[in-house]
């Protein structure tokens, strides 16, 4: 880039989109930290291995066929009584503890990808609205967050699912059950984004180019969608990224509670529940191995948002 | 010749817990094509919200509650919002105070440019962004076809303001309003992006009214120019006439109150008083407790603005009634 001695300064090519974006401030604060690179490689690693789940899982924890009494309890590094080998050792009916977290990890991941989207979706809607339009849109609209903020989203979770559970027939309850759940943790996360959204959305409207754009006959829906929504979606990202380490744990709560994903398709906190069982008689590691995966998500993805939240805050560069 | 802008009576109001605030209070005016005219007055004496009634901008709970505004003839205060936009966004161009927040960060000036451009006229994005580059290049851009692809940080603040000078002009505005344009630039850009901008205009053919509280601005600029006075309008004239011979007292503590190079005094002279509060505006002629020349009419009866030669002005001294007396 630099230009040589004596020679005459020639523009040259701007620079490609991948160096701007390898030169930006947000990748050297990122190259800088540690911590959040370790963090984002924990996170690699465990979306990676569990989206590979059906290439990778040696065994498949979910066939009868293939599943044997008689290998349950093996203990992790060990060879089962029937000869075959277990990583982290089987479950009571001689399940794969490894193969199950990948594949319970998928579906925790799915879960809380899916009911961040909808909290997304739902809470940055009702939050430029609110914002933007203000008066009695913004005061209903805000108030029912506020009411909901003062209870526990995992308590809100519970209440919208048993709702669901009523009204879905039982015939269908086992299949519907992850997006009933997706549905529950989404409505119970809605309201801290449209909390920031209609905070930052007031900002924004004040300043000229949103006046200008009115002034030029913009539609109020296109003026939201190109011209607002781009520049509050800064502190989103931030929330949206804790709020999915939070959706992993309230699908982790619901399904150790019991009223979560069916056992026969388990996540991560359905396989903790089912550890539980055992941990006093001596068989740790099937609550163990589930466990950590889980905090080791949950604590990586955590630890990405505040390195996003430092990162995108102009006030701590 | 017909107005670009034709302002009459009106009158813009905010009701609040303590009674009905009267921001502008029946003014009327008119601008004629090509026209500059400069709107004066201290902060809170209406200008602001005056430009904001043309374009349709005052937020609720204020409202327009009297009078009309043509453009071109027509009638544009009381529009459908459709219809509003679409007439009001492609014949008046905006010039806003800070050009920091008038263009959007996350978008290349390019962008902004033939967006606005292709809203209002019928060309494709390839003639569009000739005309952009044409408008930059216009405006004193250097470079301007390199530079349109950059976004507005990249940009300085008085070239900021350029690019914003060109985006009010890209649709063919018949009448550009431009408020404070000058206020938050560098004195040493100021009178450059004046210049720019009456000649712009000019070049554009499209009308002025320029909002500032800067007399020197308004000299410089200026064709007509209106005082305004707590949401009222205390003289309105050539520039010439209103700077030389100010006949409102208003208008000419205004003057008065400019400093000179010429006198050697240790204190500025100003206004006594301050602008009344508009809760709180006296019975008659609102500039009567600071006026130097008020008597017992004053008080009383509110004076409506007078033909005296050239001009316009809101003051009992220039009735005629009270001349012959």
């Amino acid at each position: 880039m630099a230009a040589g001695d004596g020679e005459p300064i020639v523009l040259s090519k701007p620079p490609s989109r991948l160096y701007r974006a390898w030169d930006s401030d947000i990748f050297y604060s990122y190259r800088r930290s540690p911590v959040t690179i370790i963090a984002s490689i924990v996170v690699v690693i465990i979306v990676g291995a569990a989206l590979l789940a059906p290439w990778i899982a040696p065994y498949d924890p979910f066939n009868p066929a293939s599943l044997n009494l008689m290998d349950g309890f093996t203990p992790p590094f060990s060879e089962s009584r029937m000869g075959n080998f277990y990583l982290l050792g089987t479950d009571n009916q001689g399940r794969d503890v490894f193969s199950t977290i990948l594949y319970g990890s998928r579906i925790s991941l799915f879960v809380g990808f899916s009911a961040t989207l909808f909290a997304m979706a739902l809470g940055i809607s009702l939050g430029l609205v609110a914002g933007y339009q203000g008066g009695t849109a913004d005061a209903v609209i805000m108030r029912i967050a506020d009411v909901q903020l003062s209870f526990p989203a995992i308590l809100i979770a519970l209440l919208i699912f048993g709702i669901a559970r009523g009204i879905i027939p039982p015939s269908q309850q086992e299949s519907m059950a992850v997006y009933v759940l997706i549905v529950a943790i989404g409505l119970a996360n809605w309201a801290q984004f449209a909390r920031t959204v209609r905070g930052a959305t007031m900002v924004e409207r004040q300043k000229d180019y949103v006046s200008a754009a009115r002034i030029m006959g913009v539609h109020p829906v296109l003026i939201l969608a190109r011209h607002v929504l781009p520049n509050v979606m800064g502190p989103v990202m931030v929330i949206a990224t804790i709020g999915l380490a939070l959706a992993i744990i309230e699908e982790a709560t619901l399904s150790f509670l019991g009223v979560g994903v069916p056992p026969t398709q388990p996540s991560l906190g359905t396989l903790i529940r089912i550890g539980q069982q055992y941990l006093f008689s001596g068989e740790w590691w099937i609550l163990f191995f589930p466990a950590l995966t889980l905090v080791l998500l949950a604590l990586s993805v955590n630890l990405l948002g505040d390195w996003l939240r430092d990162a995108l805050n102009p006030r701590l560069r | 010749m017909q107005p670009v802008l034709s302002v009459k009576n009106l009158t813009v109001q905010f009701p609040t817990r303590r009674g009905t605030l009267t921001a502008v209070d029946n003014i009327s005016f008119d601008i004629m094509p090509g026209e500059v005219l400069g709107v004066v007055g201290e902060s809170g004496a209406g200008k602001s919200m005056t430009g904001s009634a043309v374009i349709g901008l005052i937020e609720p709970p204020g409202r327009i509650s009297n009078g009309e505004i043509l453009l071109q003839g027509e009638r544009i205060d009381n529009l459908g919002p459709d219809q509003m936009r679409r007439y009001r966004g492609k014949r008046i161009g905006m010039v806003f105070q800070d050009p920091l927040t008038s263009l959007n960060p996350l978008y290349t000036v390019a962008e902004q440019l033939i967006e606005t451009i292709r809203t209002h006229m019928p060309l494709s994005s390839a003639d569009a962004r000739k005309r952009a580059i044409r408008l930059l290049d216009d405006v004193g851009i250097p470079a301007a076809e390199r530079r349109i692809d950059d976004y507005p940080h990249q940009f300085s603040g008085g070239m900021r303001q350029r690019v914003v000078i060109a985006l009010a002009l890209c649709a063919d505005p018949a009448l550009v309003i431009a408020d404070e344009p000058t206020t938050a630039l560098d004195v040493s850009v100021q009178a450059q992006i004046i210049d720019v901008m009456k000649n712009m205009c000019a070049e554009y053919g499209a009308a002025i009214m320029l909002i500032t509280h800067d007399m020197g601005v308004i000299a410089e600029t200026a064709d007509r120019v209106a005082v305004m006075y707590a949401g009222r309008i205390a003289e309105i004239g050539p520039v010439r006439d209103v700077i030389t011979d100010a006949k409102h007292p208003y208008t000419a503590g205004l003057m008065g109150s400019i400093p000179t190079l010429a006198t050697n005094s240790d204190r500025l002279t100003q206004i006594p008083g301050s602008m009344p509060r508009l809760s709180a505006i006296p019975k008659g002629c609102a500039f009567n407790p600071r006026c130097p020349h008020a008597f017992d009419r004053c008080f009383v009866e509110r004076p409506e603005p007078i033909v005296s030669g050239t001009r316009r002005v809101a003051c009992w001294l220039h009735a005629p009634e009270e001349q012959a007396a």
